[in-house]
């Protein structure tokens, strides 16, 4: 098995998965009924990319495991999902700032992998662009109506990012799994997709009329299996049925 | 002479709906027939948004991916549902807002199914299997509904809702075929939901103060118990395919009519849940509530950022 693609992978599914979860959590509960439509449908996207991600995952890995074993029965410290996405969503500018900086990430990331040299990567990149490309218009919208919306919504908008900022700067986490699946031309390099996306936070923010923080403090640990404490309360009820009764087919 | 024109409008109007011509927004209708419509439009708006509260509860639990997303489509579904009833009734002049606090202050009601909890995955299959398939036997007449918006809309709903009840009678075959656990699981679905799917279809026409009036105006079109017949008749046989039991004692084929006979509903629980008093009345209504209370602040930003965006664009004009 090439374990550097199955990491990789890993690392894409989770993060579709699991801000898929914290998006369907508003289902029912959304500001505007247009917009609880929205959230679903994002998460709905969501949740297919990580099911082509994790199947396409399965057949790397080739030990008998499917795409629901890898998205439910991993323990917490092998999820590789970025911690932005795990954030709770606390309120409707939270959620959308952190839909944001992580649509601004995946846009130009999938842009790149559409060449990839692997073409199972290639084709999840094409397809999932298209949803990308709605879900980052739809966000930055959002943002920029909170930040210029009333003083309520500014101050709300800007707490979330002040907030959600620290988690930004392991979205371009890069280690020996990287440089091997680059020297392949497997995934791209992440210096340019880090430059498109501080240019789309710029503008986005600037329009917002909100400040963007200065860097400082950092926080990563999700690429390699260290999480905030809040995966383990979403793993908990993702999990919830298949650790109850294992072995079942639903 | 102004009573001899109601009277001659309301003659042309009856005149339509005996000749099965649709009554459009604009065109003349007696207050009382919009006053049913509206009630009973935002009803059906009020149940698919509220719907989607019990079924949104196993989201985040649904067993694996595929359900996961056959669920958050049809939870989406219902949203959207909800979105074209409160249109229909906004023809008629309603308030989208205006309907939606009345159902927060308790006026206006909804589904009762949706007052009782779910409270395992089974939930979703006897869901879509028996309260999906129960709408469609309300539904299915209201595509012929006198009303066109209403009936336009029902076209579509219908359309979606048959493929719900179908993935929900998936679920439950899934289930019942399933280990002894998940068949277990899959029946006390069935115990706690049978009854309630029953009571969907409103009281005894004896009881119903509406049917009269809605069959001659051709908002409705088959009577409770006729369409509660049908339910049970489709239904039965359906749960015997797959070996689960109708918590029914009194349940038999009658093969002279051709139908089945079922014991006497729970009146006094029904009008309890109606009043307000099932499992979860309040927690729903709360939640409806909280969901608008907590997003005034995004609709007051949206609208802000609307209106000044509206008038940098005078400006750059001007």
């Amino acid at each position: 098995m090439n374990k550097n693609l199955f990491e990789y992978l890993l690392r894409l599914g989770d993060d579709s998965l699991i801000i898929g979860h914290r998006l369907s959590e508003w289902c029912g509960h959304g500001p505007i009924l247009e917009e609880d439509i929205a959230m679903t449908n994002m998460a709905l996207d969501f949740i297919g990319q990580a099911t082509t991600i994790f199947e396409y995952a399965a057949k790397v890995e080739n030990t008998g495991r499917d795409a629901d074993a890898l998205a439910f029965l991993r323990y917490e410290r092998e999820y590789r999902n970025v911690l932005l996405v795990e954030q709770p969503n606390e309120d409707f500018a939270v959620t959308m700032v952190r839909q944001f900086l992580f649509d601004a990430f995946r846009k130009p990331l999938y842009e790149a992998l559409q060449n990839s040299s692997d073409t199972q990567i290639a084709a999840i990149a094409e397809k999932s662009l298209k949803e990308t490309k709605y879900h980052l218009k739809h966000s930055s919208e959002w943002v920029i109506r909170l930040g210029d919306g009333t003083e309520e919504s500014h101050e709300k908008a800007q707490y979330a990012v002040d907030t959600l900022w620290r988690y930004t700067d392991e979205l371009f986490f890069e280690n020996e799994v990287d440089a091997a699946l680059q020297a392949e031309n497997v995934i791209p390099s992440l210096i340019p997709i880090r430059e498109e996306w501080q240019k789309t936070v710029t503008d986005v923010l600037t329009e917002a009329t909100l400040s963007i923080p200065q860097n400082g403090w950092k926080q990563q640990g999700g690429r390699t299996g260290l999480h905030s404490e809040h995966l383990g309360y979403i793993l908990a009820e993702l999990q919830y049925m298949q650790r109850a009764y294992p072995g079942m087919k639903w | 002479m102004k009573e001899n024109n109601i009277e001659e409008l309301e003659r042309q109007f009856q005149e339509k709906i005996d000749n099965d011509i649709k009554i459009e927004p604009r065109d003349w209708m007696p207050d009382a027939y919009r006053d049913t419509l509206i009630r009973q439009i935002s009803q059906h708006a009020h149940s698919e948004i509220v719907g989607m509260l019990p079924e949104g509860n196993w989201i985040t639990r649904a067993p694996n991916l595929r359900r996961k997303a056959v669920l958050l489509a049809k939870v989406q579904d219902e949203a959207g549902h909800g979105l074209y009833l409160y249109s229909a009734a906004e023809t008629l002049g309603a308030d989208r807002e205006e309907t939606i606090d009345d159902l927060h202050s308790g006026k206006a009601k909804y589904s009762s199914i949706f007052n009782y909890p779910t409270l395992s995955w089974a939930d979703m299959g006897a869901i879509g299997w028996l309260v999906d398939g129960a709408a469609i036997m309300n539904q299915v007449p209201l595509c012929r509904c006198s009303y066109g918006p209403y009936a336009r809309a029902m076209v579509r709903v219908c359309k979606e809702e048959s493929f719900h009840q179908r993935q929900g009678f998936e679920i439950m075959t899934t289930l019942a075929n399933g280990t002894p656990e998940q068949k277990a699981m899959a029946q006390d679905a069935l115990n706690r939901f049978w009854w309630p799917a029953l009571m969907m279809f409103g009281p005894n026409d004896a009881e119903s103060k509406h049917t009269e009036q809605s069959m001659r105006w051709k908002i409705k079109r088959q009577t409770n118990d006729e369409l509660r017949q049908q339910f049970v008749d489709i239904t039965v046989p359906q749960a015997e395919m797959i070996g689960l039991t109708i918590p029914d004692a009194d349940l038999k084929f009658n093969t002279e009519t051709g139908h089945y006979e079922f014991g006497e509903i729970n009146w006094d629980e029904f009008w309890q849940v109606v009043k307000g008093n099932g499992p979860c009345n309040k927690d729903r209504v709360d939640a409806r509530r909280k969901a608008k209370e907590n997003g005034m602040w995004v609709r007051e930003a949206a609208a802000a950022y609307a209106e000044k965006r509206a008038n940098r664009n005078k400006e750059k004009r001007a």
